[in-house]
């Protein structure tokens, strides 16, 4: 019997509005399937994925930390998406806004003074616009998918970073091991909450969602966003270039990015390594789709992706549970919101 | 007398009430160039697809060598020996000729051989075509030389080509026509449809003429001229649909300063199917509504883009907004000067179809109907902006909240119309308001721009509707091939000279009036 897709004439909001905590159930369901066929108890492998993380101080400063970035990266490539701009490049903004910021730092380890971090900090945010300016040129001029550019230049980036910090900017007293000097105290985020990782750059990561839903929704420049996202003809006649757009959206997230790259460097790491990011960049464009684009979802979405992480973590340590299958926990939860989505705006029906 | 090779019956079609072709007679003989004339709109298209078995014939029959032809579909069609070219090209850019001539053939045969054949034929026919070429490499006239060649190879007796020069180069025009005798004298049928009079007249044995569906005349074009022929095309203007509106146009004495000045305006094709177009000049005053006539596909698309900063002139000064340069700006600039415009495609184009009514008018009234304020955008002022429209034009609709795409198209219409009038435009460009609207939503449309022509604004309307440009204008010229005729009284042009100037005919007579009043 053949099936065929239609698109549904009027989704109810009802429905869609259940989609969230549905999937997310429905991720917990298929979870436990794969863990018993993997032969782990059920219960308590299930507990230390997604419970154990949140009974502690420590915990939940923890899923905010990791959660942070996500939430600022994810609702910065949002706003791209919205508009049409493919921007996967994140990870290498990110590293571009270390190594810029992380540069600055390194370049002035006597200076003193309240300035002295957000210089650090301003650098590593015009890094990572630097670094998305350049699918912005190719794009607007030449007609290259940014797709490709932003992706191809993240490997740039993270080699980059590979080659200073193994070659000139490698510490002299670091017994040969690959990693900067520390940063002067004055470049570095001190936690705002002792016994916590928490610093004032993580408040900042979560500010910025709202600010992008608020310039998104209430400003011009986030009306002319998403009008050229949604009817770039339309848009062009009302006289919003695609180039501006493409411009402003491409800054907007690679800003984010280098911001995120800097915080991460002064911040939790405090100098700079080969591996400052375990895949916030790409993982960001995880968020904004789990969030469905929009900038305030994106922060519940950050919070379960970030969870998803850190359990996947303590469930190896605890119950010996496989890096794979973690993996595989990771891919369920942006599948059923999506495959729900989906089924919210379609329907399925056997044709005769 | 020969039996013929087709013969059409009492053929008829309707769409749901609109009734397309009615009671078609029609008869070609072998080797006979036979063209089908009509405006946008008469019946052609609809007429060859029941011919090629893409539609079926309501009633009526079709007589194929003198024998009743059973229900047609494309391939029995092609079976029977009727090949076709379409007016739009069906090809894989990213294949060869030959794979592509493979793909529209029933029985293609290895491919060695297939490419052999194509060689041959297009050296016999002269339409040099290499098969191992990439179709992405070839021009517009080559592309259509392998839809020829595809047709030629099925050994048609009869051969339909749709529109096939709207496309062409004047000399790609000469060799298809040279082709085309050359496969008549060897017997092939041809039924060439255009409304290039020129063409017809240049190639064709006889002529059947259609207007609104029916056959309106059948004639020899070789003892008519372009003038006649035009006058078949058209008809009569309807009179009393627009001597209302004479009255009206007549109060608003057009002599005011020119608000709206074209001067050379020069715009290169950029890439194949656009059109450029050639030092196009006009002057628009306060008051006047001037009109743009023209068959589609002759550079509207381009002129209304050059005028409204969809794309910037070749010089600062082509294109002024009461007297000031802005053929370099965009299209938020000139709306800032006061032109607004309302283009011809309403979804997607003239308003965001996802959106509300009230975004809706956010996106071109956010700056002139101060929805806006230091960069933020004023909800409630866009609820009231579109409120105000849907009363002023009687829209019907869920309220500001209701997105675009929900509205009928006359109503949308009407609301684009009005969002763009509540601006407060000095310059207003229309295109194709009125099409597919219904009649009620027309009339309101019709009545709003000479209200606001009336009200001291240049209104430059780009219509196909002749009745419409009759009715509203007091100004026309003529748009073919990306250039503009002389800009004349509306009343001084008899339809049959719109006709001639529309079918590509350019006259001299006359070129004084044209002066005067730009004068």
């Amino acid at each position: 019997m053949p099936l065929r897709v239609e698109p549904r004439l009027v989704a109810s909001p009802a429905i869609a509005a259940m989609v969230p905590p549905l999937a997310v159930l429905a991720t917990v369901v298929a979870s436990g399937v794969l863990f018993a066929l993997l032969g782990y108890p059920v219960g308590r492998t299930l507990y230390a994925f997604f419970a154990q993380p949140l009974t502690s101080v420590n915990g939940w400063s923890e899923l905010a930390l990791k959660a942070a970035p996500l939430a600022m990266m994810g609702a910065a490539l949002a706003a791209g998406f919205q508009a049409n701009v493919w921007n996967i490049g994140a990870e290498g903004q990110l590293t571009l806004g270390a190594i810029a910021g992380g540069g600055v730092a390194l370049a002035m380890p006597d200076a003193h003074g309240f300035w002295v971090l957000p210089v650090v900090c301003l650098a590593g945010l015009l890094g990572g616009m630097a670094w998305a300016a350049i699918p912005a040129i190719l794009r607007t001029r030449l007609g290259v998918n940014e797709i490709l550019t932003s992706l191809m230049l993240t490997y740039v980036a993270t080699l980059a970073l590979s080659a200073l910090v193994f070659g000139p900017w490698k510490d002299p007293e670091g017994y040969s091991l690959p990693q900067s000097p520390l940063f002067s105290d004055a470049a570095t985020l001190r936690p705002l909450i002792a016994r916590t990782r928490l610093t004032a750059g993580t408040l900042l990561e979560f500010a910025a969602p709202v600010a992008i839903w608020f310039a998104l929704r209430y400003a011009l420049i986030g009306f002319k966003i998403r009008s050229s996202g949604a009817a770039p003809e339309a848009a062009a006649y009302a006289g919003f270039t695609r180039a501006s757009v493409v411009w402003t959206v491409l800054l907007l997230s690679g800003g984010a990015a280098g911001l995120a790259g800097v915080l991460e460097v002064t911040g939790p790491i405090g100098q700079l390594i080969p591996q400052i990011t375990p895949g916030y960049g790409f993982t960001a464009i995880i968020v904004a789709f789990l969030g469905r684009l929009h900038p305030l979802w994106i922060i519940p979405a950050s919070l379960l992706v970030a969870l998803s992480y850190i359990g996947g973590d303590t469930a190896q340590v605890s119950s010996g549970l496989p890096k794979g299958a973690a993996g595989v926990v990771q891919g369920l939860l942006l599948f059923f919101p999506l495959a729900a989505d989906f089924l919210v705006r379609n329907r399925i029906r056997r044709v005769a | 007398m020969t039996t013929p090779r087709l013969e059409l019956r009492r053929l008829t079609r309707r769409f749901g009430s609109f009734t397309a072709n009615d009671a078609i007679d029609l008869s070609i003989a072998p080797g006979e160039i036979h063209a089908l004339l009509g405006e946008n709109g008469a019946g052609k298209s609809t007429l060859v697809k029941m011919v090629y078995g893409v539609l079926r014939p309501d009633d009526g029959e079709i007589l194929w060598e003198g024998a009743v032809a059973p229900p047609l579909d494309p391939s029995a069609a092609r079976a029977l020996g009727i090949g076709m070219v379409f007016q739009h090209f069906s090809l894989f850019e990213a294949m060869s000729v030959a794979e592509n001539v493979a793909l529209g053939l029933d029985h293609p045969g290895p491919m060695p051989a297939l490419a052999e054949r194509i060689r041959a034929v297009s050296t016999t026919y002269g339409l040099p075509l290499d098969p191992r070429r990439e179709v992405h490499t070839l021009s517009v006239g080559e592309r259509q030389r392998i839809e020829i060649v595809r047709c030629l190879l099925a050994e048609p007796r009869l051969l339909v080509m749709d529109e096939p020069t709207s496309v062409l180069t004047p000399s790609e025009v000469g060799t298809l026509f040279e082709t085309l005798r050359r496969l008549a004298d060897e017997g092939c049928s041809i039924l060439y449809i255009s409304h290039k009079l020129q063409e017809i007249l240049a190639l064709c044995e006889t002529a059947t003429v259609l207007r609104a569906g029916r056959v309106v005349a059948r004639c020899d074009p070789r003892r008519e001229d372009a003038a006649g022929l035009a006058r078949l095309m058209m008809g009569e203007p309807r009179s009393g649909a627009t001597e209302p509106h004479k009255a009206a146009r007549a109060v608003a004495a057009p002599r005011g300063t020119p608000r709206l000045t074209l001067d050379g305006l020069d715009l290169p094709s950029r890439a194949p199917g656009e059109v450029a177009l050639r030092s196009v000049s006009l002057k628009v005053r306060a008051g006047e509504i001037l009109g743009i006539a023209g068959i589609a596909g002759n550079g509207q698309t381009e002129l209304f883009a050059a005028v409204t900063g969809g794309r910037q002139a070749t010089g600062a000064s082509d294109v002024l907004i009461d007297e000031r340069s802005c053929g370099h700006l965009g299209a938020s600039a000139r709306r800032a000067l006061g032109l607004c415009s309302v283009p011809e495609e309403r979804n997607g184009h003239a308003a965001v179809p996802n959106f509300s009514l009230a975004d809706n008018a956010m996106l071109t009234a956010h700056r002139r109907g101060g929805l806006m304020r230091r960069g933020l955008l004023r909800r409630g002022a866009a609820t009231d902006f579109a409120n105000r429209a849907i009363a002023d034009y009687n829209v019907r609709c869920g309220g500001p909240g209701a997105l675009a795409a929900t509205l009928s198209g006359g109503n949308l219409q009407k609301f684009i119309v009005g969002r763009e009038i509540m601006q407060a435009p000095g310059v207003l460009v229309v295109a194709q308001p009125t099409w597919g609207v219904d009649v009620g939503a027309a009339s309101v449309i019709h009545q709003a721009l000479i209200a606001l022509a009336g009200a001291g604004t240049a209104v430059l309307l780009i219509s196909q509707d002749l009745d419409e440009l009759l009715a509203l204008c007091h100004l026309l010229a003529v748009l073919h091939a990306g250039m503009l005729s002389p800009v004349r009284p509306a009343d001084a042009l008899g339809v049959g000279e719109i006709g001639l100037l529309m079918g590509g005919v350019s006259n001299e007579a006359d070129p004084g009036a044209a002066e005067a009043h730009a004068a």
